[in-house]
Formats: C-alpha cells, sequence, structure tokens
C-alpha cells in the first residue's frame, strides 16, 4: 500500500499537489483522532530509572526535504554530544533514537508515535515542513508528549505538547518588512510557492502593506519545486516594484535567481527579500546569482558573539570545515539545550513538569539569550536581515534592538486583526 | 506588443525545454512502449555529468561543451544496463517495468544523495551566456536561446539517424512491425536496445543544458518526468514530429495562461486542455500508422 501511494503521487500532476496535501492532512488528522480514542489507557512508558534517558531525532533523510533536514539531524546531535560531554542532563546521558521522516507528513505522525510508544522517548527534536508538523501536532497531543519545532513557520498555532523554537511571523517577516519600509521600499512584488507557508506569509505582507501604504504590485505562485519562472521574472520586471518579497521554497530558488540574474535584474535595481535562502542553499544557487540580495532569519554563520563562535567551531571539527550553520541548525542545536535547560529546572522528565517549568527559561544561544514564552511555547528570538556576500555567507546589515517576544497569533499588531481569524 | 513577443519567446522556449525533456522518452515511451519512470533520473544524471564535469575542467564554458557529449554517454550508458538488466525481460508487463523502473528512480537518487550529498550543488554558468540579449524590445536570457537551438539540434539529429542510418531504419521496422521485421531478419532483442541508449543519451544531454536554468539536485528530475510524459502523450505515441509540435504548443499555452491568471492555475488550465484534448483524440496529435495487428 505505501508503494501505491508513493506511486499515485508521483503520476499526479503537479498542480493536484495542494489537493494531494489536503488529502494527507485530512488522513493523518483522521489517524490523529483514531490515536485519540487509545490514549485514556496509554501511560507515560518513559524510563528513567537507568543511566541514560531517551529522546527522538525525527528529520527527513530522504525524499525531497533531505536537502533541508540532513543539516538539522547534525546538529540535533552536535547538541546532544556536547551536553553529555558536560555530564548529561539530571546525571543521565542523552541518548538518541533516529527515524526518518521521509519528506512525508504521514511518515512523519507514524514515526512520532513509534518514537513516543515504543522507544519512549522523553522528547522529540526535529519536523521541517509545516505539513508534517501538522501532521504530527495530534499525535503529540493524543500521547501528551513534547515536540521542539526547530524551522521558522507561518504562526497562528500554538500547542501545549510542541515548543516553537524558531521564528513566528512577528520575529521575521514583519521586522523584514520593517526593514524595507525603513530604506524607502513603496511597493513590492510577492513570489512564492505555492503551499500553506507563503500563502499565510503574503496574506499578512498585504495586511501589512495595506496598513503602512506600501503597493502590493503582483503576487504569484508557483507549484513547489517548479523551474519555469519565466513569465513571472518577466512580469516582475515590467511591473518595476521597488523590491521583490520572495517566500519560494526549496529547488525554485535557483531557477528563479538565474532567470532574475540573467533578465538583468539587480540587487541595487530591485533587491530581493527572501525568507528560506540560508547559507546550505546559497551554494546550490551560485553565489554569482544571488550576491547582494537580502534575506531575513535570526541567525547567520557570521553572527558576532562567543556562543557563536563555539558553535560554528565545534560543528565545524565534528563534520568538516566545508560545512556551514544556518538558522534551522541553530534553532534545532538551541532546542536541545533548552529541553536539558527545563529538565533540571523542572528536576525530572515528566512532561507536566517540562511544561510548567518551561516558562522563563533561557539558554545562551549562538544568536543570542533566547527565553522560553510558558504562555504560546514559543522563544523570544532577535530578527536579522542580511546581505548575501561574495564569499556566500550572510552578513547582519540591519537587527531588532534586542529579542523580539514571540507572538504567533500577531495580537499586538491591529491590522493583523482580520488574520488570526482566517486559521 | 512588448509582452506578445515576450509571452511568444517564453512559449517557445519552455516548449524547447519540455522538448529536450521528452525527446528522449519519446523514444522509449512513444517507440517502444517502455514507462521508463527513472527518465527523469536520467536526466538528474546528467545535471551531475555537468557538475562532475565542471569540477575536473574547471573553464565552465569549455566544461559545458564537454559536458553534452560525456553527458550523452553516460545517460546512454545507464539506459543500456537498465535495459539488459531488467526492462529486457519485462517487455509485455507494462505495470511490472513500471513499477521496477520507479524503483530504480528512486534507488538513483539515494545513490546521488550519498555521494554528491543532500544539498543542491552549484554548476556555473559560462560568461559567454550570462545575462541576455535585447530581441525586438524583449530581453532574452542568452541561456534559453542556447538551449532552444540545443533542441532543434537534437530533434533534427534523431530525425536523421532514424531515416537515413540502418540502424534507424531497422528501429523503424521493428517499431512499425515486430513480427514482419524479424521475418526479414532482424534482431529485434538487439535493436531494442539501440532506442534505449539513443532516448536516455538525450536524457543525459537534457540534464546537462537545464543546469544553466535549474537546479542540480538528486530530485531535480522528477519535476520534468510528469510534463515530459504530457509531451510525449498528447503528441501522439511514436511520432518525434508529435513531440516536437507538443511540446511548443504546451510551452505557448502555459505562458498565455500564466500571463492572465498565476502560474500554478496555468498549470491547471493546461492539464485541462490535454484531458479535453485526448478526450477527443486519444491518439494524440500525430499517430504511426501501421500495418501490424498488434
Amino acid at each position: 500500500m505505501p508503494l501505491r501511494t508513493k506511486l499515485e503521487a508521483r503520476s499526479l500532476t503537479k498542480s493536484l499537489a495542494a489537493a494531494a496535501a489536503a488529502a494527507c492532512l485530512v488522513a493523518t488528522a483522521a489517524c490523529g483522532s483514531k490515536a485519540g480514542e487509545e490514549t485514556a489507557a496509554v501511560e507515560s512508558c518513559v524510563d528513567t530509572s537507568g543511566d541514560t534517558v531517551k529522546v527522538g531525532s525525527l528529520n527527513s533523510l530522504s525524499g525531497t526535504m533531505a536537502i533541508s533536514e540532513t543539516t538539522v539531524r547534525d546538529s540535533i546531535a552536535l547538541a546532544v554530544k556536547e551536553i553529555n560531554a558536560a555530564g548529561g542532563v539530571q546525571g543521565k546521558t542523552i541518548e538518541i533514537v533516529a527515524e526518518d521522516g521521509a519528506s512525508e507528513p504521514t511518515v512523519f505522525a507514524e514515526k512520532a508515535e513509534k518514537l513516543i510508544r515504543e522507544d519512549c522517548v522523553a522528547a522529540v527534536f526535529g519536523g521541517w515542513t509545516s505539513a508534517s508538523r501538522k501532521a504530527m501536532l495530534p499525535v503529540f497531543e493524543d500521547n501528551d508528549s513534547l515536540l521542539y519545532y526547530p524551522v521558522q513557520y507561518e504562526g497562528l498555532e500554538a500547542s501545549e505538547n510542541i515548543f516553537y523554537t524558531g521564528a513566528t511571523t512577528n520575529q521575521q517577516i514583519i521586522p523584514a518588512l520593517d526593514y524595507l519600509a525603513e530604506t524607502g521600499v513603496e511597493s513590492i512584488y510577492l513570489v512564492g510557492s505555492d503551499y500553506v507557508f507563503p500563502r499565510t506569509a503574503n496574506a499578512i505582507i498585504n495586511a501589512y502593506a495595506e496598513a503602512h501604504g506600501i503597493e502590493v504590485l503582483g503576487e504569484d505562485y508557483v507549484t513547489l519545486g517548479s523551474t519555469e519562472f519565466s513569465t513571472i521574472v518577466t512580469q516582475v520586471k515590467s511591473a518595476g516594484a521597488d523590491a521583490v518579497f520572495n517566500t519560494l521554497n526549496g529547488d525554485s530558488n535557483v531557477a528563479f535567481f538565474r532567470e532574475y540574474a540573467n533578465v538583468g535584474l539587480t540587487a541595487e535595481e530591485m533587491p530581493v527579500m527572501s525568507v528560506s535562502i540560508a547559507e546550505e542553499e546559497v551554494g546550490g544557487i551560485g553565489v554569482e546569482n544571488i550576491e547582494g540580495q537580502l534575506a531575513a532569519w535570526n541567525y547567520y554563520q557570521t553572527v558576532d558573539s562567543p556562543a557563536n563562535g563555539s558553535f560554528v567551531e565545534a560543528f565545524k571539527a565534528e563534520y568538516g570545515a566545508d560545512r556551514v550553520t544556518s538558522d534551522p541548525m541553530e534553532a534545532a542545536y538551541t532546542s536541545v539545550y533548552l529541553w536539558a535547560a527545563t529538565v533540571e529546572k523542572a528536576g525530572s522528565f515528566a512532561v507536566a513538569d517540562v511544561q510548567e517549568a518551561a516558562d522563563g527559561v533561557s539558554f545562551d544561544a549562538p544568536e543570542g539569550t533566547v527565553v522560553i514564552d510558558g504562555d504560546n511555547h514559543h522563544v523570544s528570538k532577535t530578527a536579522r536581515i542580511g546581505e548575501i556576500n561574495a564569499d556566500g555567507l550572510l552578513y547582519t546589515v540591519w537587527e531588532s534592538e534586542g529579542p523580539i517576544e514571540p507572538d504567533p497569533f500577531l495580537e499586538g499588531y491591529d491590522w493583523a486583526a482580520d488574520l488570526a481569524v482566517t486559521e | 506588443m512588448d509582452l506578445l513577443v515576450g509571452q511568444l519567446f517564453t512559449g517557445l522556449s519552455t516548449g524547447s525545454i519540455l522538448l529536450l525533456a521528452a525527446l528522449g522518452l519519446s523514444l522509449t515511451f512513444g517507440q517502444m512502449g517502455v514507462v521508463n519512470m527513472a527518465h527523469g533520473e536520467f536526466i538528474m544524471a546528467g545535471c551531475y555529468t555537468a557538475y562532475v564535469v565542471q569540477q575536473v575542467v574547471g573553464d565552465a564554458g569549455a566544461s559545458l561543451l564537454i559536458a553534452l557529449p560525456v553527458g550523452f554517454a553516460v545517460g546512454g550508458a545507464m539506459g543500456l544496463v537498465l535495459e539488459t538488466v531488467l526492462i529486457r525481460r519485462l517487455y509485455h508487463r507494462p505495470l511490472d517495468t513500471l513499477l521496477v523502473t520507479f524503483g530504480v528512480g528512486l534507488i538513483l537518487q539515494q545513490v546521488a544523495r550519498d555521494v554528491f550529498g543532500a544539498p543542491a550543488v552549484n554548476v556555473s554558468v559560462p560568461e559567454a551566456l550570462r545575462g541576455g540579449v535585447d530581441l525586438l524590445g524583449v530581453t532574452v536570457p542568452k541561456t534559453r536561446l542556447f538551449i532552444m537551438a540545443l533542441a532543434v539540434l537534437a530533434v533534427t539529429a534523431v530525425s536523421l539517424v532514424l531515416r537515413f542510418t540502418p540502424a534507424g531504419r531497422r528501429i523503424r521496422a521493428v517499431v512499425g512491425n515486430r513480427d514482419l521485421a524479424e521475418t526479414a531478419g532482424i534482431s529485434s532483442r538487439r535493436v531494442d536496445a539501440g532506442p534505449f541508449f539513443i532516448g536516455s543519451g538525450l536524457a543525459g544531454v537534457a540534464g546537462v543544458a537545464l543546469t544553466l536554468i535549474g537546479s542540480t539536485s538528486p530530485t531535480t528530475g522528477q519535476s520534468y518526468l510528469v510534463d515530459a510524459f504530457l509531451v510525449v502523450v498528447a503528441g501522439g505515441l511514436g511520432r518525434i514530429k508529435g513531440a516536437v509540435v507538443a511540446a511548443v504548443a504546451l510551452g505557448a499555452l502555459q505562458a498565455v495562461f500564466e500571463t492572465y491568471s498565476t502560474a500554478s492555475l496555468a498549470k491547471v488550465g493546461v492539464f485541462i486542455v490535454i484531458v479535453v484534448f485526448l478526450q477527443l483524440r486519444p491518439q494524440g496529435l500525430f499517430t504511426l500508422r501501421t500495418r501490424s495487428l498488434a
């Protein structure tokens, strides 16, 4: 059966991909509710009597998302290794149980269930796409277990059983817009991949633009993985906006930036602000095609802090000097430390104790000090706008004054009042 | 006017990319009737060939010219191995062929991931092909002009080989009527390997060329596979001419729809047109007239 499902997915036309994704979500939601019926009988099987404690690392090691998620797996392993070297958590050595999410939301849900029920892990670290997170959410809620999710995402979510250590929209997209507005941008063009994150992000951008007098000259979506940008780039060029806001994901960025450079558009003339391009992606796009363009994140390899210095050094020592560190990797690394710190504070591995102790737990992360917000389970983060340099790294050109408190439902922004309702 | 010229060019350019990806398939699927789901991975192999050659040679311009024939050889060799080891044993079992080649595709993706790593790699575009030229008031990227020229060249070469060489005549004979060709003393088994070699080789060439505009990652091939099958089906099985017309038509349709709606809606539009078209004309644009009873 899994083979058949894959075949169908493969032979499905690309335009049906969105429908397929929706079907996956429905399917996993169904799985989730089925699991829910059994929860009453399920007791946590986490065994903390020995010298070790198990945690899960759940990332796509195969399929289209492996590009990004294998890097997160590496930084999780590094954090665990460091914590163990420093004496472990509550005196216990952390043991990683790694699973492959295979870039399929349904597999993520299955593996999460396996990690919780069979491996009896105390917490799970991982997930990347929103679809994978949404698929795992009911599993963690029904089994009352913990997931640490390390990637920036579209916000509008807060689960008791998930800690979000990547940026929510007010820590990435809104600062990026603030920056553009500050530099005198009066019109923008939106280009994105056709799935939940870009669509939600662009809804926020449209609301922001309306409230701040910025004109949105166009909004285009391509199917995930599409490499045909001839028409879109022509339209972007003839629209003549002051800047482009890019929410494309994955391989599409390569084709987009090559086409963009080829028709003669430059970073000086029409800068592109990207929210999914980090150090890892620059190499694949080719620095010559993207030099001078902007990105919005919370962390760059070049961030100047002692904590980051030792993180980058340790990472390169472990995995090779040619490797780079990126925002999601840093957030994943930080998430392991945050979990360990919370457990120490709670004096217990039990989920309820960790949840209760979480508020105010902080860690001196490579990106700067981050603090867990006990109400929405997000963390405070410093927003940074980076410029891509010829060496393939991103350098901070602007950063927020101190960490920004997480506001996943954008309750602190008047112009966003209508947005939260859409979810 | 600008928009019209621009879209006309976009249509042609998109069409030539489709054609390049589909040309090999029109031989293996169209002529041989083999549903090769690993065709996309042969394209991907071509992309990585371009990458490796560039790492070795260094100069982007020279390495592109070297990579084109090398890509053909790599793709062709992979096709030949696949045909000899697996597909040959599975003729007349289309469903099994589909499953097996799909599996081979997955294996090849994983091999690429293990050898080159999961992140996309960068193949530099030669200095001479960077930027664009102004044609009738529209900026046309040089890489796309190159791909159009290459597509024309590839189609011409394949047509000439099929029409004028003894091997090409044998291939046409077997495609036209296998039994009759065998009675005439042609070993159809041996001939089967020919189109597979050329078709897979063309996938390799397409891969080399597509590094100019797209990304090179283990999953690159998949984004071209569905479109390539569409072109072959809409064009009519067994006809190179059909693939050419269908590729350009689909490219133009996509460009026009995209101008008046969004990229993803344009894709839907193109699919609807194809579905309606195949309802009216299930055999595709052009058909191969044969005297075969099968």
